[in-house]
This record gives C-alpha cells, sequence and structure tokens, in this order.
C-alpha cells in the first residue's frame, strides 16, 4: 500500500519575532515525523516567497504593514485551514503595545530625533510597506480556523496542536497547554 | 430535619436558608466560576462569570438565594460558552498583554480563560490608553488590565476604611479611578498592608519589587487550575 499523499504547509511570520517559528523547531525529533506526512509550501524554512494552494497556514504575527495585508489574503485564499499561531497572530502581542502612540509620531521619535541618525528623515523608499496606524491580530483582517496561543506555544503544544489536525481531528487546546505567556 | 436541596448539574446540594447558589454550591465541593465575588465581601453581581440556568433563566449564582427543588445548570456547554463570551469581552476591552504581565499565572482572568479554553479573544480589540500610577513608592496601578470587580474599592471602603478608589464614569467610560485631589496614589494614605493592596484579581494593583520573585512556570495556575484553586482549603474557610 503506498503511503498517503503529503499534506502541504504554509508558515509566515508577519509582526511576529519568529519566536513561534523557533518554537515550532522546538518540537525535536517530531520534526522527521512531521516531515513524513507534510511538504512545506511557502515557509521561512523554505524561503519561497509565494504561497501555493496548502491544506494548513500557520501564521504567526499580528498585522502591523500593508504587506502583511496582502501576505495574510493570499495565506487565507490559499490554505483550507488557517491557523493563528502564537500571542502576536492572536491579540497583537508586543507590536500591538503601540496602538496608543500616534505612529507619524512613532516613526519621527525613531528616525528624526533619536541621537545618531544622520539622515534626519522617515525613510519613504516605495519598496517599503507602509505601516498600519495600528497593529492588529489577524482575526480582525481575514477569517481564522484555529488559534493556538502563547508567546511562544512550547514546542509540545504546537506538536499536539497538528498531530490533531493531521490526523483530522479537531485540535484542543486546554490546562496544561494552554498558556498566553 | 434534613435540610433543603437544590440541583445543581444533577446532583443534589444541601443549604441553609437565605444562601446563595454559589455559596451553597461551594459548600459542597461544587465550584461555579467567579471573578468579582470574594468570601469576605457581600455579592457583587458585575462579572456575570457565575452565570447559571435556573428555570429557563440565566442568573448569577452569587446573588441568587437556593430554593429547594431548583435545578441549577452551570458546567454545561451552552452556559461555559455564554462566560467564555464574558471573558473575551473583558480581554478586548482592556490591555491584556499577558507575556509582559508581571501577575501571569497568578491572575485569576487569565486561568478562567485557560479553564474555560478561550482561545481567541475573537472581537475587536479596544486597546485603550491607560497610562499606569507609578507614583506610589510601594504599589504600581497598571489600570490597563482592569476588569471593574470593584474588589480593591470594596476592601478599601469597608475593610481598610481609607475609600481609596472608586470606579467613576458610565458605560465604556467606566474606569477606575484614585480617591485624590491630583488621582495619583501617592497623595492617598494608600499602605502595601492594606486589603486592598492584596485583593486584586488582575495584574492592576502590584506590589513592586517582588513582580518575578515566583518565577513563570512555578506559579499559582501553573501548578493547579483555578477551578482547584478558587475551592475552599477546608469546610470552615467556605
Amino acid at each position: 500500500m503506498s503511503a498517503p499523499p503529503k499534506l502541504r504547509i504554509a508558515t509566515v511570520s508577519l509582526a511576529g519575532c519568529f519566536g513561534c517559528h523557533m518554537s515550532l523547531l522546538d518540537i525535536d525529533e517530531h520534526v522527521f515525523d512531521l516531515l513524513q506526512r507534510v511538504e512545506l509550501d511557502r515557509s521561512p524554512l523554505t524561503d519561497l516567497k509565494h504561497c501555493g494552494p496548502c491544506d494548513i497556514g500557520l501564521v504567526e504575527g499580528g498585522v502591523c504593514n500593508s504587506e502583511n495585508v496582502h501576505v495574510l489574503r493570499e495565506f487565507r485564499a490559499q490554505c483550507k485551514t488557517l491557523v493563528a499561531l502564537g500571542a502576536c497572530a492572536i491579540n497583537g502581542g508586543l507590536p500591538a503595545q503601540r496602538n496608543h502612540l500616534d505612529v507619524g509620531r512613532c516613526l519621527s521619535a525613531v528616525f528624526q530625533s533619536r541621537p545618531g541618525m544622520d539622515t534626519a528623515e522617515v525613510p519613504d523608499d516605495p519598496e517599503l510597506p507602509l505601516p498600519l496606524d495600528k497593529v492588529h491580530p489577524i482575526h480582525e483582517v481575514v477569517r481564522v480556523d484555529y488559534f493556538l496561543p502563547g508567546c511562544p506555544p512550547s514546542g509540545e503544544a504546537i506538536w499536539q496542536f497538528l498531530s490533531d489536525l493531521l490526523a483530522g481531528r479537531t485540535p484542543r487546546v486546554a490546562y496544561p497547554i494552554l498558556h498566553f505567556d | 430535619m434534613s435540610r433543603p436541596e437544590f440541583l445543581l448539574d444533577g446532583v443534589a446540594v444541601p443549604f441553609d436558608e437565605g444562601q446563595m447558589i454559589l455559596e451553597a454550591g461551594r459548600a459542597a465541593g461544587r465550584y461555579i466560576p467567579h471573578l468579582c465575588w470574594h468570601p469576605d465581601f457581600p455579592p457583587h453581581g458585575s462579572c456575570k462569570l457565575c452565570v447559571v440556568k435556573v428555570a429557563g433563566r440565566h442568573v448569577s449564582a452569587c446573588a441568587t438565594p437556593a430554593r429547594a427543588g431548583a435545578e441549577v445548570e452551570s458546567d454545561t456547554p451552552e452556559i461555559n460558552a455564554e462566560r467564555r463570551m464574558l471573558l473575551q469581552l473583558l480581554f478586548v476591552e482592556g490591555n491584556h498583554f499577558c507575556p509582559a504581565c508581571e501577575k501571569s499565572g497568578q491572575c485569576q482572568l487569565q486561568a478562567m480563560a485557560y479553564d474555560l479554553e478561550m482561545t481567541t479573544p475573537r472581537f475587536r480589540h479596544f486597546y485603550p490608553d491607560r497610562p499606569v500610577d507609578a507614583s506610589h513608592p510601594e504599589v504600581l496601578l497598571d489600570f490597563n488590565r482592569c476588569i471593574y470587580c470593584e474588589l480593591c474599592v470594596r476592601a478599601s471602603r469597608e475593610q481598610d476604611g481609607k475609600s481609596v478608589f472608586a470606579l467613576t464614569g458610565r458605560g465604556i467610560h467606566k474606569h477606575l479611578a484614585v480617591n485624590a485631589e491630583s488621582g495619583r496614589l501617592a497623595d492617598t494614605d494608600f499602605s502595601a498592608d492594606d486589603k486592598a493592596a492584596h485583593i486584586c484579581p488582575v495584574g492592576v494593583i502590584l506590589k513592586k519589587r517582588v513582580g518575578f520573585a515566583v518565577p513563570i512556570g512555578e506559579r499559582t495556575y501553573d501548578r493547579a487550575p483555578l477551578h482547584t484553586v478558587a475551592m475552599p482549603k477546608s469546610e470552615d474557610d467556605a
């Protein structure tokens, strides 16, 4: 009997710190089990720039700029199941701590009035995505199927979650692997 | 004469006349979730986490007297879904950024979200602007996390006799205020030994310089879930 076809998984870090991706690698030897059952599409691990049709999309980080919005929409369009991975994707996390500040004043504080900055101008290269006035959790932009909280979620939590998902079970995140920090 | 009884999720619970559903359940070892209720104070009935269904009506278990023969539903998918929604509303209304909070692992709001398996805040976040008050030498106030349970208000007024705190404003403008001309905690007679300094179920009232004395991972709700910790240790505590 031939092996079942591999599921395709895409992963991305939007306004995140790659901590959730580090935690994904922290599943240790389960990486071998995972790679026997899945194939990676767009991901920082493959360096593919666009996402093809996928079974599962894991999104780390919130939405802080226009590029994040495009990437997130591409993920939603291509992935059958979209997962918000970690605190920032779920509630904005650390980047969202700027939400009560004016984004223009943030930029000028960083680029114009900080000692040692030669140019004293806010960068405006057309290649740079424009920041949004607020950082948003991904469910405020697209529909999200599952949420796996944690900052980051532990390798154990990620593996349990993915095992459920790969086996066709509804993933359950409960005490003691459910953490917001 | 035997005590009257009501049914809590199908289990008979005895009660004394005038006792509330939550208290009677607790005395019988049956946990009903709660945030604004505290054994040392009369029921407040504001958080609504203790919602139960009695004869088709959704009532607060902390403020509804037990009745003989009543059938009370508490730990059901319907009622827990309602509680989860109340939690989600609390989470989006403030700034509950657990990874940066000293109270993480000791916070009842967070622990209840774990208990009820809340994985997403679901609604649109308010991200309100609530500056902290670090004026007091011993205690920090981080208003971002306030859930308006009024436990500090009640403790300060009724037990400390100081009335340091109050809720002010209406509806979405409601907020916790400090009873001083300047609005700063340093300009009150508040002390770190007050009952009010130790009663906050979330991370608003924090003693300075001890935030991480107990490391993350070894804290109250890392060791046991809220529905175990919140129960009286012995019959006498009920």
